[in-house]
């Protein structure tokens, strides 16, 4: 029996390792001349399509920018929990003096391991607590969504969208009602319904979830999910889709309209140059509001691919709405603007700045249905 | 219209509770024998890796449907080793054997993200699949109409015939069975491997039909799920079958809920499910295992006394 329990330890301890072990391995790319080391923290494995493989993408721009002067590296597979902490501090402890955590949920862990290192220079993905050393750095994924409005608005002959969710928070409501912007303000009768997938990666769920749409009369489907399963499922019963997060068009080639890229590069460099030139800084306050950067189309952090399988007007609204948003000249949430109960929330003039949208906590006109709570 | 629609959706929750059935069936049967496998989820993730590497390389998903299968059947033959030849501990395995199929499957999949395969294709049965409603049962793929079969199978199997009566005495008293002359680890060592071949064709489902890529983890605890099942359909066959498709029948409803604006929270019927379980469990501890037809040494293991 003992030889047995024996045998058993031995064998999970063997199968653990050989999981922690795909799980968590370290790739580096060598350089020479002590080098900056720049580590990054990722949800998952990149992959080829979605959120990591944009972050990847990112990285790759990064060490080609920089050649020599600096070595990047990255720890795939780390969820959203405790483990994160021991990841960074090792990333520490392997001499990284820049690290790029890349998920909403490694917030509080990256600002512990930050407070614990003053000599090391944080960067958070999607967050809003900073610190000395801490900054953080966001797309304006909205704006994208805003485009995909449009398009949608202009393509869909049910008037029906369907828009899959993954949670409720800030983030996903900002790009709710940014799509519904777009879409009202070329289509005044069509409506999004939209359906809480629970989970920002479950692809049997996200392809259930379109079928359902599509179901239900949907014709247009929008995703803040993570998998390409919705634009497969669109591809199939003849719907249209947008990739989310990077290009999925090999998934879906006469189905997906456009994808709003990801482009995490430009923002990488950018503060690993300053971090080479001595100018790195979040400034002075308890918010350090100098180190919170949060750009979009008009910074090319936001990339939008080509407009395809639509009409040559709907491509040309939808390139006029790229344009305005990225030089300004067209603001998503300027009001006139209602929520779907019929309340102000903006008047003529009136424009809303990041901390509305940080705290939007309704759905605009457009809209089926309300928040979950 | 509404027909239509009603039906669309019937299908879909057919499609969504096929991997569920014929992972839970396979479970069913080694659990009758009476060996827990807590691997289904594992299983399930080296049958779906399996099928789509296989529909892939060859371009054909019915080739795939074989490749996931014996994928499945692959990994159960670890667990059968240990827990039947070295007689561990079979939930502590089982729970390795997950963790172990969801790091390989990860590993071996890795070159297989981003692909993208032609599906397992509807075959359609003409004139029966125009019936409003029945219709969808007729609409389905090769596949799911072979998850009938095989339940069918199973059922007939373990209730009409000798192999069925031997595998449930090896479950209820393997000590009993062994006195009588029955060989109880072959037995056992046939019922883990089915299960480990429809966990792995359940597991293939998703890939080959569900949603046609290859992704990490993609099972979603369906595995889980399908454990979960065997519990709630009291280790009947058609009952599983009528379980599984219950539970997609509440996970695509709370989808249209949403999509209509019904008033009820999508969590509360995301719940659903795993109360449904929960209470079976209650009922069962409650009212004696025999009664529900749980095997009386299902998770324990046969050691031959000389």
């Amino acid at each position: 029996m003992n030889r047995s329990i024996l045998l058993l330890l031995v064998a999970i301890i063997a199968l653990g390792g050989i999981y922690f072990y795909n799980s968590s391995t370290t790739k580096e790319e060598v350089s020479t001349d002590e080098p900056l080391k720049v580590g990054f923290v990722y949800l998952t494995n990149p992959g080829d399509h979605g959120w990591t493989y944009a972050h990847e993408v990112g990285r790759q721009q990064l060490q080609d920018h920089f050649g020599d002067q600096i070595t990047t590296s990255y720890v795939e597979n780390i969820p959203e929990g405790p483990d994160a902490t021991r990841v960074i501090r090792e990333l520490v402890a392997d001499g990284n003096q820049v690290i790029f955590t890349t998920s909403f949920g490694y917030m509080e862990q990256t600002l512990k391991v930050a407070g614990e290192n003053p000599e090391v220079i944080f960067d958070h993905i999607t967050g809003y607590k900073r610190a000395e050393n801490m900054a953080t750095g966001n797309i304006r994924f909205y704006e994208g969504r805003y485009v995909q409005g449009v398009v949608a608005g202009m393509t869909t002959e049910s008037n029906q969208i369907g828009y899959l969710a993954a949670f409720p928070i800030p983030e996903v409501i900002q790009g709710i009602n940014s799509f519904a912007r777009g879409l009202r303000s070329v289509n005044k009768d069509a409506t999004i319904k939209v359906v809480w997938v629970n989970s920002w990666y479950d692809p049997v769920k996200e392809a259930d979830a379109a079928k359902v749409l599509i179901a239900e009369g949907a014709d247009v489907l929008a995703q803040h999910t993570d998998s390409p399963a919705m634009l497969q499922t669109a591809e199939k019963a003849g719907a249209k889709g947008f990739g989310q997060s990077s290009d999925m068009h090999k998934f879906a080639p006469n189905a997906q309209l456009f994808a709003s890229v990801n482009n995490w590069g430009p923002y990488y460099i950018d503060q690993v140059q300053k971090v080479l030139d001595g100018t790195w800084s979040t400034g002075e306050g308890p918010d350090h509001m100098d180190g919170n950067t949060w750009k979009g189309i008009g910074d090319d952090f936001l990339v939008l691919t080509e407009f395809k399988n639509m009409p040559d007007d709907v491509a040309a609204a939808a390139t006029a709405a790229r344009d305005g948003i990225a030089d300004g000249s067209l603001n998503i949430f300027a009001g006139p603007m209602m929520d779907n109960e019929g309340n102000t929330i903006l008047n003529a003039g009136e424009v809303l700045d990041d901390g509305g949208l940080a705290g939007m906590n309704y759905y605009v006109e457009g809209v089926e249905g309300s928040l979950p709570n | 219209m509404g027909l239509v629609m009603a039906d669309e959706l019937l299908l879909a929750i057919l499609l969504t509770s096929v991997p569920l059935i014929l992972a839970a069936t396979g479970e069913l049967v080694a659990e009758k024998s009476g060996v827990l496998n807590l691997g289904v989820e594992g299983m399930m993730l080296m049958g779906a890796v399996a099928a789509f590497g296989v529909a892939s390389l060859t371009g054909s998903p019915y080739l795939g449907i074989l490749g996931g299968g014996l994928a499945g059947l692959l990994i159960s033959l670890i667990f059968a080793v240990f827990v039947l030849g070295l007689a561990t501990n079979q939930v502590a395995t089982g729970l390795a054997l997950t963790i172990f199929g969801t790091g390989l499957s990860g590993l071996i999949g890795a070159p297989l993200v981003g692909q993208s395969i032609d599906g397992l294709p509807s075959l359609i049965i003409p004139w029966i699949s125009d019936i409003p409603m029945i219709g969808a049962f007729f609409r389905l793929d090769f596949l799911a109409y072979l998850a009938v079969v095989l339940v069918g199978l199973t059922a007939y199997v373990l209730n009409h015939t000798q192999f069925g009566l031997v595998l449930r005495a090896v479950g209820i008293n393997h000590d009993s069975a062994h006195a009588l002359g029955y060989p109880v680890l072959r037995v056992r060592f046939m019922a883990v491997l089915f299960g480990g071949f429809m966990a792995g064709l359940g597991g293939g489902y998703l890939p080959l039909v569900l949603t046609p890529h290859w992704a990490e983890g993609m099972t979603s605890g369906r595995g889980w799920i399908a454990l979960a099942l065997v519990v709630f359909a009291s280790w009947r066959p058609w009952r599983v079958t009528a379980g599984a498709i219950l539970f997609g029948g509440i996970t695509i409803m709370q989808l249209v809920g949403q999509a209509r604006g019904w008033a009820v929270p999508s969590q509360f019927l995301s719940m659903l499910p795993y109360f449904a379980t929960i209470v079976v469990l209650v009922l069962i501890s409650r009212g004696g295992r025999a009664q529900f037809g749980a095997p009386a040494h299902l998770g324990k293991n046969f050691l031959i006394t000389r």
